[in-house]
């Protein structure tokens, strides 16, 4: 493996997504969330202003978590299809380049993007807080800005491998808009409906290891488990053993969330030379 | 695109070391035989034609050559090194080759310099030629304009600048001068010449027969999957032995004088046109005629000669 044939694929994503302001618009909209929902989250209750930084930080999870899964898809589900489609995959696999150099730099590159994106975004927002909160609350945030780029690195790790799977371009854009419902809506559901239908015979065991299965329940594991006051606030707390709950080990899973995906997409796409 | 070389005052030397050798090539998706048993041999310093109806073999071909899809059976070696195996050898083998694809595809939101240094980076080369590149190509005036910008043309000429880069010892090109002008054509055809004159070795497919029949050292004939024939223009058209066809021009009141004069020899049609007469003969009947017409003195006002075109040897071999 070559680093310099993944930092050159890497670099001309990353600068792709600068250049047509794809990642300042991210950016923008990062901010605006995490401001408003800092600011008004709790004017439905009457009050307007920063109330604490447990409540901003449960607010925003619930919104990231619809969004940055949505945002990866849309931005990686046509890395490497976009290509062939586009007829431009040849000219780049005649060059000194392995298809996995070629993978890892889409995703590296893209990857860059989103975080920077993120922490851009909510970055400014802590920036612009921080005078309210303490280090105890920065830490808190840091980590939610953190699980963040993680949540986003996961999905966009999908959105890659159904990149190289899909046959073409259509397909692969309803794939990501299926894989999206499947994970933030449709999988938590589904959980529950087997613990109502079996009246919790079946699952409530597993069913804190069911959670492990979508990027997206990890990410609010880890960071709901983070503050005490929100702990409470979800029922999920009480069937959710604490020891599954070390941050180190969400972060194992997340990690195994961003790696499973892209080697997989890389023995397709290498399997690849042998179809095409 | 500029000529900005004159042609080589010595004529180009054709080295005798084989670069591309395939050897019962075989391509087979499913039932489909697109490539079945391929024998080629590409001489260093070559400019070999490759040509074939669509669905001939010849892309599948060019794709095997570059390693981009592998072989079902057979062997291609560039430079002695087997295409397609991974590690070490594959990088070496892929920095000595320039490649221009069939329509080349690049990126829109890029400058044409923006592109090169893209495509610099993955060869492994310094950017300082990508400025001198543009240049020999006649896009100097448009390298900080996007590719959105350009032409089918000046995309053309860009994606060759690309496979220009570093300087390689082996080009594949596919269907280069699709959209160029007869002077960029030209142009194009000069720049060939040049590289020929350093030695390097050129794959070339075109449409154009008559574009690359007095530009190709040797060539081959695809078709079905098979190289029907190889070898010169000339020698194919030798081994195709299609008729020739001389007009000779002369006064309608000698026509028949013309007639006449031929009347023993084993030629074809002998057909009175406007001001000429047109004789077909076979090849070895060309000087004999050539004879007998000089025994008509004075009556004879023009010749001239029409051999087979690459056309003609083209379906000859094809259909």
């Amino acid at each position: 493996m070559e680093f310099s044939q993944i930092a050159a694929i890497a670099g001309k994503e990353f600068w792709d997504r600068i250049r047509n302001r794809w990642v300042l618009a991210v950016a923008l909209v990062f901010t605006a969330f995490a401001l408003s929902i800092a600011y008004f989250g709790a004017a439905q209750q009457g009050s307007v202003g920063f109330r604490s930084i447990e409540v901003t930080i449960a607010s925003l999870v619930s919104l990231v978590i619809y969004l940055i899964p949505l945002i990866a898809l849309v931005l990686g589900f046509d890395a490497i299809v976009g290509e062939r489609e586009r007829g431009s995959l040849d000219l780049l696999l005649s060059m000194p380049i392995t298809r996995v150099e070629l993978l890892l730099g889409k995703y590296l590159g893209l990857a860059g993007a989103l975080a920077f994106s993120t922490v851009a975004g909510f970055g400014l927002v802590g920036v612009v807080l921080s005078a309210q909160l303490d280090l105890n609350a920065l830490f808190h945030y840091f980590g939610f800005m953190l699980s963040s780029v993680l949540l986003g690195c996961a999905f966009l790790s999908l959105a890659v491998m159904l990149s190289v799977f899909a046959a073409d371009r259509t397909r692969a854009s309803g794939l990501a808009i299926a894989m999206w419902f499947f994970f933030v809506l449709i999988f938590d559901l589904l959980l529950l409906g087997v613990l109502v239908v079996t009246a919790g015979q079946w699952g409530g065991e597993a069913l804190p290891y069911m959670l492990l299965l979508n990027p997206a329940d990890v990410f609010r594991i880890l960071n709901i488990f983070s503050l005490e006051d929100v702990r409470t606030l979800y029922g999920l707390a009480t069937v959710f053993p604490p020891a599954l709950a070390q941050p180190w080990l969400l972060g194992l899973v997340m990690a195994g969330w961003i790696v499973v995906p892209l080697a997989i997409a890389a023995w397709r796409f290498r399997l690849g030379a042998g179809r095409a | 695109m500029a000529d900005i070389s004159p042609a080589p005052s010595n004529p180009p030397q054709t080295g005798t070391k084989p670069v591309i050798v395939a050897r019962g090539v075989r391509k087979h998706y499913g039932s489909i035989h697109a490539v079945d048993g391929v024998d080629l041999e590409v001489q260093e310093g070559e400019l070999f034609g490759l040509i074939g109806h669509n669905g001939a073999g010849k892309s599948t071909m060019f794709k095997m050559m570059l390693g981009l899809i592998p072989v079902t059976g057979g062997e291609i070696r560039i430079d002695g090194a087997p295409v397609g195996g991974a590690g070490g050898d594959f990088r070496t083998v892929r920095r000595k080759i320039g490649y221009l694809p069939e329509n080349v595809v690049l990126y829109d939101n890029l400058t044409g310099l923006e592109t090169l240094q893209f495509f610099a980076k993955l060869k492994g080369v310094p950017a300082r030629d990508n400025v001198t590149l543009l240049e020999r190509v006649g896009l100097i005036h448009a390298a900080k304009r996007r590719v959105r910008e350009y032409s089918k043309g000046m995309r053309q000429r860009l994606g060759f600048a690309q496979a220009l880069l570093g300087k390689p010892r082996i080009l594949f090109l596919d269907e280069p001068t699709t959209g160029l002008d007869p002077e960029a054509i030209r142009g194009f055809y000069a720049i060939l010449r040049q590289l020929k004159s350093e030695g390097v070795t050129m794959v070339i497919t075109s449409h154009i027969l008559a574009e690359i029949q007095e530009r190709v050292d040797r060539l081959a004939i695809m078709a079905a999957g098979k190289v029907q024939a190889t070898g010169t223009v000339q020698a194919l058209r030798e081994q195709m032995d299609l008729p020739l066809w001389f007009s000779v021009r002369v006064d309608p009141a000698d026509f028949e004088a013309v007639r006449a004069a031929l009347g023993h020899l084993p030629v074809g049609a002998i057909e009175a046109r406007d001001d000429h007469v047109a004789v077909q003969c076979q090849r070895d009947t060309k000087m004999a005629v050539i004879t007998a017409l000089a025994t008509l003195d004075g009556k004879v006002r023009d010749l001239t000669v029409r051999e087979p075109s690459l056309e003609d040897v083209f379906f000859g071999f094809s259909d």
